[in-house]
């Protein structure tokens, strides 16, 4: 689901836009990046930010 | 080129449970590219219906009861555990509790990714239904040689 609504956000915002998503540990943090990757779009970084909690940052 | 992934799903049931399972697999398949086609039959019908709540739509009597049962997604049972309508509710509050998406937010997962919904015809007619009773998202009426058809070469899945 995580990934879900990382997809919808990414398909409002235009080309060179970015988006950080905030996400848990374990299959968001997998799935996400991965996925991102898969559909073409890219990955600039993913971050640990506290806790289980991580950021990914997309580019459009 | 590779071919695109295609997924179908027979959303035959009605129950809160089934379809939070057939938009699950429907968004997540549809957020990695697949192509996915839901076709709603029977109780799933429920699910696309525009007038949500219970009311007494249809021709006669007995789709008139049928209207009133069924009263769309805020009011769908669970396939057990149901408890006269307590079930769903102690369900949304568990899914909230652990983050994760309602029906409703998953059904408008599903209109925004583009996933293709269709009606069986054979339902709508017994149940007294039109495609004006349905949601606007809804692509076409079918039947089942059109819906074979279309899910030729993909998966196929009845929930």
């Amino acid at each position: 689901m995580t990934f879900v609504k990382t997809k919808i956000e990414l398909s409002k915002l235009n080309d060179g836009d970015i988006l950080e998503v905030l996400l848990a540990e374990g299959e968001p943090l997998e799935n996400v990046p991965r996925n991102a990757k898969e559909q073409g779009y890219n990955v600039l970084s993913v971050e640990h930010v506290e806790g289980t909690t991580h950021r990914v940052t997309i580019k459009k | 080129m590779a071919e695109k992934k295609k997924l179908s799903i027979i959303a035959f049931s009605g129950d809160f449970d089934k379809l939070t399972a057939v938009f699950t697999l429907g968004t997540g398949a549809a957020a990695v590219g697949y192509e996915v086609n839901i076709f709603f039959t029977f109780w799933g019908l429920d699910a696309i219906k525009k007038k949500q709540g219970r009311s007494f739509t249809g021709g006669n009597w007995l789709t008139k009861i049928f209207g009133f049962m069924m009263g769309g997604l805020k009011v769908t049972p669970t396939s057990r555990f149901n408890f006269l309508g307590a079930g769903p509710k102690i369900f949304r509050y568990l899914m909230k509790k652990n983050n994760v998406a309602t029906l409703e937010e998953l059904v408008e997962a599903a209109k925004v990714l583009g996933i293709n919904m269709y009606a069986c015809e054979m339902a709508m007619h017994v149940l007294g239904l039109t495609k004006d009773d349905f949601i606007p998202e809804v692509k076409d009426v079918l039947g089942v040689a059109s819906f074979l058809n279309l899910s030729d070469g993909g998966q196929t899945l009845f929930i």
